[in-house]
Protein backbone atom coordinates (compact mmCIF):
# COMPACT_ATOMS: atom_id res chain seq x y z
CA UNK A 1 0.00 0.00 0.00
CA UNK A 2 1.25 3.14 -0.44
CA UNK A 3 1.40 6.44 1.52
CA UNK A 4 1.08 10.03 -0.14
CA UNK A 5 2.95 10.35 -3.71
CA UNK A 6 4.03 13.26 -2.51
CA UNK A 7 6.16 11.66 -0.24
CA UNK A 8 8.31 9.95 -3.00
CA UNK A 9 10.76 11.73 -4.71
CA UNK A 10 10.87 13.19 -8.24
CA UNK A 11 13.41 11.36 -10.74
CA UNK A 12 14.42 12.04 -14.28
CA UNK A 13 12.21 10.20 -17.04
CA UNK A 14 15.53 9.98 -18.94
CA UNK A 15 18.00 8.32 -15.90
CA UNK A 16 14.70 6.02 -15.16
CA UNK A 17 14.24 4.84 -18.48
CA UNK A 18 18.15 4.19 -18.97
CA UNK A 19 18.17 2.09 -15.67
CA UNK A 20 15.37 0.08 -16.60
CA UNK A 21 17.12 -0.84 -19.61
CA UNK A 22 20.76 -1.43 -17.79
CA UNK A 23 18.13 -4.28 -15.82
CA UNK A 24 16.81 -5.96 -18.85
CA UNK A 25 18.36 -9.32 -19.39
CA UNK A 26 17.99 -9.40 -23.25
CA UNK A 27 14.80 -10.36 -24.62
CA UNK A 28 12.03 -8.72 -22.80
CA UNK A 29 9.96 -6.62 -25.04
CA UNK A 30 9.36 -3.67 -24.31
CA UNK A 31 6.12 -1.31 -25.27
CA UNK A 32 6.75 2.44 -25.15
CA UNK A 33 3.61 4.88 -25.01
CA UNK A 34 3.29 7.97 -27.32
CA UNK A 35 5.53 10.98 -26.65
CA UNK A 36 8.27 11.50 -24.33
CA UNK A 37 7.76 7.74 -22.96
CA UNK A 38 9.35 5.90 -26.50
CA UNK A 39 11.22 9.10 -27.12
CA UNK A 40 13.33 8.40 -24.00
CA UNK A 41 13.33 4.42 -24.79
CA UNK A 42 14.97 5.27 -28.41
CA UNK A 43 17.46 7.52 -26.37
CA UNK A 44 18.44 5.00 -23.92
CA UNK A 45 19.96 2.89 -26.45
CA UNK A 46 17.22 1.04 -29.66
CA UNK A 47 16.97 -2.34 -28.52
CA UNK A 48 15.53 -5.00 -31.52
CA UNK A 49 12.71 -5.56 -28.75
CA UNK A 50 11.45 -2.38 -28.61
CA UNK A 51 7.80 -1.33 -29.67
CA UNK A 52 7.87 2.84 -30.19
CA UNK A 53 4.01 3.79 -29.98
CA UNK A 54 3.79 6.60 -32.60
CA UNK A 55 0.28 7.41 -31.76
CA UNK A 56 -2.63 5.46 -29.98
CA UNK A 57 -2.97 7.22 -27.02
CA UNK A 58 -3.07 5.29 -24.23
CA UNK A 59 -2.88 1.52 -25.55
CA UNK A 60 0.55 1.09 -24.63
CA UNK A 61 -0.53 -1.80 -21.62
CA UNK A 62 -3.31 -3.29 -23.96
CA UNK A 63 -0.34 -4.00 -26.72
CA UNK A 64 1.76 -5.12 -24.38
CA UNK A 65 -1.42 -7.36 -22.76
CA UNK A 66 -1.41 -9.27 -26.45
CA UNK A 67 2.40 -9.59 -26.79
CA UNK A 68 2.24 -11.32 -23.35
CA UNK A 69 -0.80 -13.89 -24.48
CA UNK A 70 0.89 -14.62 -27.55
CA UNK A 71 4.45 -15.34 -25.94
CA UNK A 72 3.85 -16.30 -22.79
CA UNK A 73 7.62 -17.11 -22.36
CA UNK A 74 8.82 -13.32 -22.71
CA UNK A 75 8.76 -11.05 -20.55
CA UNK A 76 7.01 -7.51 -21.91
CA UNK A 77 6.90 -4.16 -20.05
CA UNK A 78 4.42 -1.44 -20.63
CA UNK A 79 5.80 2.03 -20.68
CA UNK A 80 3.24 4.68 -20.20
CA UNK A 81 2.76 8.35 -19.35
CA UNK A 82 -0.08 9.11 -16.66
CA UNK A 83 -1.85 11.00 -19.13
CA UNK A 84 -2.00 8.05 -21.03
CA UNK A 85 -2.77 5.23 -18.86
CA UNK A 86 -5.62 7.72 -17.63
CA UNK A 87 -7.17 7.12 -21.08
CA UNK A 88 -7.31 4.19 -20.59
CA UNK A 89 -7.71 2.51 -16.90
CA UNK A 90 -10.50 -0.47 -17.90
CA UNK A 91 -7.43 -2.04 -19.47
CA UNK A 92 -5.76 -2.31 -15.86
CA UNK A 93 -9.04 -4.35 -14.48
CA UNK A 94 -8.50 -6.44 -17.91
CA UNK A 95 -4.81 -6.78 -16.99
CA UNK A 96 -6.31 -7.74 -13.12
CA UNK A 97 -8.11 -10.52 -14.52
CA UNK A 98 -6.29 -12.09 -17.32
CA UNK A 99 -3.14 -11.73 -14.06
CA UNK A 100 -0.78 -12.61 -17.12
CA UNK A 101 2.60 -13.89 -14.91
CA UNK A 102 4.88 -12.44 -17.93
CA UNK A 103 3.17 -8.47 -17.84
CA UNK A 104 5.09 -5.23 -16.09
CA UNK A 105 3.20 -1.93 -16.43
CA UNK A 106 5.35 1.13 -15.43
CA UNK A 107 4.06 4.51 -15.32
CA UNK A 108 5.88 7.40 -15.76
CA UNK A 109 3.54 10.25 -13.66
CA UNK A 110 4.94 13.79 -14.01
CA UNK A 111 1.27 14.57 -13.10
CA UNK A 112 1.64 16.67 -16.77
CA UNK A 113 0.07 16.03 -20.73
CA UNK A 114 3.97 17.19 -21.20
CA UNK A 115 4.12 17.21 -24.52
CA UNK A 116 0.67 19.08 -25.73
CA UNK A 117 2.00 21.69 -23.06
CA UNK A 118 2.17 21.13 -19.66
CA UNK A 119 -1.65 20.47 -18.30
CA UNK A 120 -2.03 19.40 -15.16
CA UNK A 121 -3.53 15.37 -14.95
CA UNK A 122 -5.42 14.01 -12.55
CA UNK A 123 -2.37 12.58 -10.93
CA UNK A 124 -1.22 15.67 -9.99
CA UNK A 125 -4.05 16.21 -7.50
CA UNK A 126 -5.73 13.53 -5.70
CA UNK A 127 -5.44 10.37 -7.88
CA UNK A 128 -2.72 8.03 -7.31
CA UNK A 129 -2.30 5.72 -9.85
CA UNK A 130 -0.89 2.72 -7.48
CA UNK A 131 -4.03 2.60 -5.87
CA UNK A 132 -6.07 2.87 -8.71
CA UNK A 133 -3.97 -0.25 -10.00
CA UNK A 134 -4.29 -2.11 -6.67
CA UNK A 135 -7.66 -1.59 -6.50
CA UNK A 136 -8.43 -3.05 -10.00
CA UNK A 137 -6.79 -5.94 -8.81
CA UNK A 138 -3.17 -5.66 -9.47
CA UNK A 139 -1.90 -6.27 -5.89
CA UNK A 140 1.65 -6.27 -6.92
CA UNK A 141 1.38 -2.17 -7.17
CA UNK A 142 3.88 -0.16 -5.76
CA UNK A 143 5.32 3.27 -5.93
CA UNK A 144 9.29 3.42 -6.58
CA UNK A 145 10.88 5.90 -3.61
CA UNK A 146 13.98 6.05 -4.87
CA UNK A 147 16.37 5.26 -7.39
CA UNK A 148 17.25 2.05 -6.05
CA UNK A 149 14.12 1.40 -5.10
CA UNK A 150 12.97 1.47 -8.59
CA UNK A 151 15.98 -0.65 -9.61
CA UNK A 152 14.96 -3.05 -7.40
CA UNK A 153 11.26 -2.88 -8.33
CA UNK A 154 12.68 -3.68 -11.96
CA UNK A 155 15.08 -6.65 -10.98
CA UNK A 156 11.71 -8.10 -8.98
CA UNK A 157 9.59 -7.73 -12.13
CA UNK A 158 10.98 -9.14 -14.38
CA UNK A 159 12.52 -12.33 -12.53
CA UNK A 160 9.33 -13.31 -10.52
CA UNK A 161 6.00 -13.62 -11.59
CA UNK A 162 3.46 -10.68 -12.23
CA UNK A 163 1.30 -9.30 -13.29
CA UNK A 164 4.04 -6.28 -12.11
CA UNK A 165 2.72 -2.36 -11.84
CA UNK A 166 5.32 0.08 -10.66
CA UNK A 167 5.01 4.39 -10.68
CA UNK A 168 7.29 6.85 -10.40
CA UNK A 169 6.95 10.22 -10.21
CA UNK A 170 9.87 12.03 -12.78
CA UNK A 171 10.69 15.35 -14.02
CA UNK A 172 9.65 17.10 -16.99
CA UNK A 173 12.73 17.51 -18.93
CA UNK A 174 12.30 17.64 -22.76
CA UNK A 175 13.05 14.18 -24.38
CA UNK A 176 15.66 14.44 -27.08
CA UNK A 177 15.91 11.31 -29.35
CA UNK A 178 12.82 10.93 -31.57
CA UNK A 179 12.12 7.88 -33.49
CA UNK A 180 11.65 8.00 -37.47
CA UNK A 181 8.47 8.52 -38.43
CA UNK A 182 7.82 5.00 -39.93
CA UNK A 183 4.74 2.76 -38.68
CA UNK A 184 5.83 -0.04 -41.00
CA UNK A 185 9.73 0.24 -39.97
CA UNK A 186 9.40 -0.36 -36.61
CA UNK A 187 6.44 -2.94 -36.92
CA UNK A 188 9.04 -5.15 -38.60
CA UNK A 189 12.02 -4.31 -36.12
CA UNK A 190 10.22 -5.14 -33.59
CA UNK A 191 8.27 -8.61 -35.03
CA UNK A 192 12.01 -9.41 -36.49
CA UNK A 193 12.97 -8.37 -32.70
CA UNK A 194 10.53 -11.40 -30.84
CA UNK A 195 10.70 -13.82 -33.62
CA UNK A 196 7.98 -13.06 -35.47
CA UNK A 197 9.12 -12.14 -38.60
CA UNK A 198 12.30 -13.07 -40.57
CA UNK A 199 14.61 -11.41 -41.48
CA UNK A 200 14.80 -10.97 -45.12
CA UNK A 201 17.18 -9.46 -47.72
CA UNK A 202 15.44 -8.26 -50.87
CA UNK B 1 -25.79 -24.91 -38.49
CA UNK B 2 -26.79 -21.78 -37.40
CA UNK B 3 -24.87 -18.60 -38.83
CA UNK B 4 -22.96 -18.68 -35.26
CA UNK B 5 -21.73 -22.33 -35.62
CA UNK B 6 -20.10 -21.53 -39.30
CA UNK B 7 -18.48 -18.13 -38.19
CA UNK B 8 -16.89 -20.30 -35.60
CA UNK B 9 -15.60 -22.70 -37.82
CA UNK B 10 -14.29 -20.05 -39.72
CA UNK B 11 -12.15 -19.04 -36.53
CA UNK B 12 -10.71 -22.19 -36.32
CA UNK B 13 -9.90 -22.96 -39.72
CA UNK B 14 -8.11 -19.55 -39.83
CA UNK B 15 -6.23 -20.67 -36.94
CA UNK B 16 -7.56 -18.10 -34.97
CA UNK B 17 -7.24 -18.85 -31.34
CA UNK B 18 -8.16 -16.01 -29.24
CA UNK B 19 -11.48 -13.89 -29.23
CA UNK B 20 -11.45 -10.54 -27.51
CA UNK B 21 -14.90 -8.95 -27.62
CA UNK B 22 -17.20 -6.58 -25.51
CA UNK B 23 -20.38 -7.88 -25.89
CA UNK B 24 -23.31 -7.71 -27.84
CA UNK B 25 -26.43 -8.99 -27.56
CA UNK B 26 -27.18 -10.60 -31.48
CA UNK B 27 -23.15 -12.01 -31.25
CA UNK B 28 -24.01 -13.69 -27.55
CA UNK B 29 -24.25 -17.17 -29.66
CA UNK B 30 -21.16 -16.56 -31.25
CA UNK B 31 -19.16 -15.26 -28.11
CA UNK B 32 -20.79 -18.42 -26.32
CA UNK B 33 -19.73 -20.61 -29.21
CA UNK B 34 -15.84 -18.78 -28.96
CA UNK B 35 -15.82 -19.61 -25.03
CA UNK B 36 -16.74 -22.82 -25.20
CA UNK B 37 -14.30 -24.05 -27.80
CA UNK B 38 -11.18 -25.96 -26.01
CA UNK B 39 -9.32 -24.65 -28.81
CA UNK B 40 -10.29 -20.96 -28.16
CA UNK B 41 -9.82 -18.51 -25.32
CA UNK B 42 -12.06 -15.97 -25.09
CA UNK B 43 -12.70 -12.40 -22.72
CA UNK B 44 -13.86 -9.47 -22.52
CA UNK B 45 -12.22 -6.46 -22.84
CA UNK B 46 -13.66 -2.97 -20.90
CA UNK B 47 -13.64 -0.97 -24.40
CA UNK B 48 -13.75 -1.65 -27.86
CA UNK B 49 -10.22 0.37 -28.25
CA UNK B 50 -8.04 -1.86 -25.94
CA UNK B 51 -9.72 -4.84 -27.70
CA UNK B 52 -7.85 -3.51 -30.77
CA UNK B 53 -5.04 -2.60 -28.44
CA UNK B 54 -4.86 -6.28 -27.80
CA UNK B 55 -5.25 -8.03 -31.04
CA UNK B 56 -2.43 -5.33 -32.39
CA UNK B 57 -0.06 -7.20 -30.10
CA UNK B 58 -0.98 -10.53 -30.31
CA UNK B 59 -0.68 -10.70 -34.23
CA UNK B 60 2.42 -8.74 -33.72
CA UNK B 61 3.54 -11.97 -31.50
CA UNK B 62 2.67 -13.86 -33.66
CA UNK B 63 -1.07 -15.33 -33.31
CA UNK B 64 -4.50 -14.77 -34.74
CA UNK B 65 -6.77 -13.32 -32.68
CA UNK B 66 -10.64 -11.83 -33.53
CA UNK B 67 -12.11 -8.85 -32.15
CA UNK B 68 -16.26 -8.65 -31.93
CA UNK B 69 -18.09 -5.91 -31.01
CA UNK B 70 -21.77 -4.08 -31.49
CA UNK B 71 -21.23 -1.58 -34.44
CA UNK B 72 -21.95 0.83 -31.37
CA UNK B 73 -18.44 -0.11 -30.29
CA UNK B 74 -17.17 1.48 -33.90
CA UNK B 75 -17.66 4.46 -32.80
CA UNK B 76 -14.70 3.77 -29.45
CA UNK B 77 -12.62 2.07 -31.50
CA UNK B 78 -11.71 5.09 -34.23
CA UNK B 79 -8.47 6.11 -32.76
CA UNK B 80 -6.72 2.33 -32.23
CA UNK B 81 -7.89 1.66 -35.99
CA UNK B 82 -6.53 4.98 -37.44
CA UNK B 83 -3.15 5.65 -35.48
CA UNK B 84 -2.16 2.11 -34.97
CA UNK B 85 -3.83 -0.36 -36.66
CA UNK B 86 -3.98 1.09 -40.15
CA UNK B 87 -0.53 3.15 -40.04
CA UNK B 88 1.61 -0.14 -38.54
CA UNK B 89 -0.65 -2.29 -40.90
CA UNK B 90 -1.87 -4.74 -38.28
CA UNK B 91 -3.85 -8.04 -39.20
CA UNK B 92 -6.59 -6.90 -36.97
CA UNK B 93 -10.13 -8.75 -38.02
CA UNK B 94 -13.08 -7.69 -36.59
CA UNK B 95 -16.84 -8.96 -36.00
CA UNK B 96 -19.30 -6.66 -35.93
CA UNK B 97 -22.94 -7.07 -34.34
CA UNK B 98 -24.97 -4.86 -36.83
CA UNK B 99 -27.92 -2.28 -34.70
CA UNK B 100 -29.03 0.64 -36.21
CA UNK B 101 -30.83 -1.06 -39.28
CA UNK B 102 -33.61 -3.15 -40.60
CA UNK B 103 -35.81 -2.71 -37.57
CA UNK B 104 -33.95 -1.01 -34.90
CA UNK B 105 -36.27 0.04 -32.41
CA UNK B 106 -33.92 2.43 -30.12
CA UNK B 107 -33.04 5.75 -32.15
CA UNK B 108 -29.38 5.95 -30.86
CA UNK B 109 -28.42 3.16 -32.39
CA UNK B 110 -29.04 5.05 -35.77
CA UNK B 111 -26.20 7.87 -36.23
CA UNK B 112 -23.44 5.21 -35.81
CA UNK B 113 -24.72 3.00 -38.39
CA UNK B 114 -24.94 5.22 -40.85
CA UNK B 115 -21.65 6.83 -40.07
CA UNK B 116 -19.80 3.37 -40.08
CA UNK B 117 -19.36 2.57 -43.49
CA UNK B 118 -18.06 5.68 -44.77
CA UNK B 119 -16.04 5.98 -41.94
CA UNK B 120 -14.36 2.30 -42.68
CA UNK B 121 -14.32 3.43 -46.26
CA UNK B 122 -12.46 6.61 -45.13
CA UNK B 123 -9.85 4.49 -43.15
CA UNK B 124 -9.32 2.19 -45.88
CA UNK B 125 -10.73 -0.79 -43.66
CA UNK B 126 -12.20 -3.32 -46.22
CA UNK B 127 -15.73 -5.06 -45.07
CA UNK B 128 -18.71 -7.04 -45.96
CA UNK B 129 -21.88 -7.66 -44.47
CA UNK B 130 -23.29 -10.63 -43.77
CA UNK B 131 -26.68 -11.05 -44.55
CA UNK B 132 -27.37 -14.67 -45.47
CA UNK B 133 -26.83 -18.01 -44.31
CA UNK B 134 -25.33 -19.40 -47.63
CA UNK B 135 -22.95 -16.78 -47.71
CA UNK B 136 -21.45 -16.98 -44.02
CA UNK B 137 -18.73 -19.61 -44.70
CA UNK B 138 -17.25 -18.61 -48.08
CA UNK B 139 -17.28 -14.64 -47.38
CA UNK B 140 -15.73 -15.44 -43.82
CA UNK B 141 -13.30 -17.41 -44.70
CA UNK B 142 -12.25 -15.06 -47.42
CA UNK B 143 -12.14 -11.87 -45.56
CA UNK B 144 -10.52 -13.56 -42.57
CA UNK B 145 -7.94 -15.28 -44.69
CA UNK B 146 -7.31 -11.97 -47.06
CA UNK B 147 -6.79 -9.77 -43.44
CA UNK B 148 -3.82 -12.17 -42.43
CA UNK B 149 -2.60 -12.59 -45.71
CA UNK B 150 -2.27 -8.70 -46.79
CA UNK B 151 -1.78 -7.81 -43.29
CA UNK B 152 -4.78 -6.02 -43.36
CA UNK B 153 -7.54 -4.91 -40.91
CA UNK B 154 -11.03 -6.56 -41.65
CA UNK B 155 -14.74 -6.09 -40.66
CA UNK B 156 -17.41 -8.58 -41.08
CA UNK B 157 -21.18 -6.87 -40.41
CA UNK B 158 -23.49 -9.55 -38.66
CA UNK B 159 -26.27 -7.78 -40.09
CA UNK B 160 -30.38 -8.25 -38.43
CA UNK B 161 -31.67 -10.49 -42.32
CA UNK B 162 -28.82 -13.11 -40.45
CA UNK B 163 -29.51 -13.18 -36.95
CA UNK B 164 -33.16 -12.08 -37.07
CA UNK B 165 -31.62 -8.77 -34.93
CA UNK B 166 -32.80 -7.90 -31.64
CA UNK B 167 -35.88 -7.52 -30.06
CA UNK B 168 -37.47 -4.44 -27.96
CA UNK B 169 -37.98 -6.02 -24.84
C1 LIG C 1 -6.51 10.14 -28.61
C2 LIG C 1 -5.57 11.26 -28.43
N1 LIG C 1 -5.90 12.30 -27.64
C3 LIG C 1 -5.03 13.31 -27.46
C4 LIG C 1 -3.81 13.30 -28.07
C5 LIG C 1 -2.82 14.44 -27.86
N2 LIG C 1 -1.77 13.98 -26.93
C6 LIG C 1 -0.62 13.44 -27.38
S1 LIG C 1 0.44 13.03 -26.16
C7 LIG C 1 -0.62 13.65 -24.99
C8 LIG C 1 -0.23 13.69 -23.55
C9 LIG C 1 0.30 12.41 -23.03
O1 LIG C 1 0.48 12.58 -21.65
P1 LIG C 1 1.40 11.58 -20.86
O2 LIG C 1 1.11 10.20 -21.26
O3 LIG C 1 1.27 11.89 -19.40
O4 LIG C 1 2.87 11.89 -21.37
P2 LIG C 1 3.75 13.22 -21.21
O5 LIG C 1 3.44 14.09 -22.36
O6 LIG C 1 3.41 13.86 -19.88
O7 LIG C 1 5.15 12.73 -21.26
C10 LIG C 1 -1.80 14.12 -25.57
C11 LIG C 1 -2.93 14.70 -24.80
C12 LIG C 1 -3.51 12.19 -28.90
N3 LIG C 1 -2.33 12.08 -29.55
N4 LIG C 1 -4.40 11.20 -29.05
Amino acid sequence: MSANRTAYRVMSRNDLTRRLVSHLSGNEAVIAGIGNTNFDLLDAGHRPENFYMLGSMGLAAPIALGVTLAQPDRRVIALEGDGSILMNLGALTTIATLAPANLTVIIWDNGLYQITGKQATATAGPTDIVRVAESCGIPQSYWATDQSHFEQLVTTAVSTNGPHFIAARVDDASATARPERNPVLWRDRFMTGIGTRAERSV
Amino acid sequence: MTWAEQLLGCLQSSEIDLAIYVPDEVLTPLIDGASADPGMDAFAASREEEAIGIAAGYAMGGRRSVVMMQSSGFGNSVNALASLVVPYQLPVAMIIGERGVLGEFNPVQVPISRAIRPALDALGIPHRTLERPEDVEPVASRVIQQSFRTGSPSVLFINPLLTGGKADR
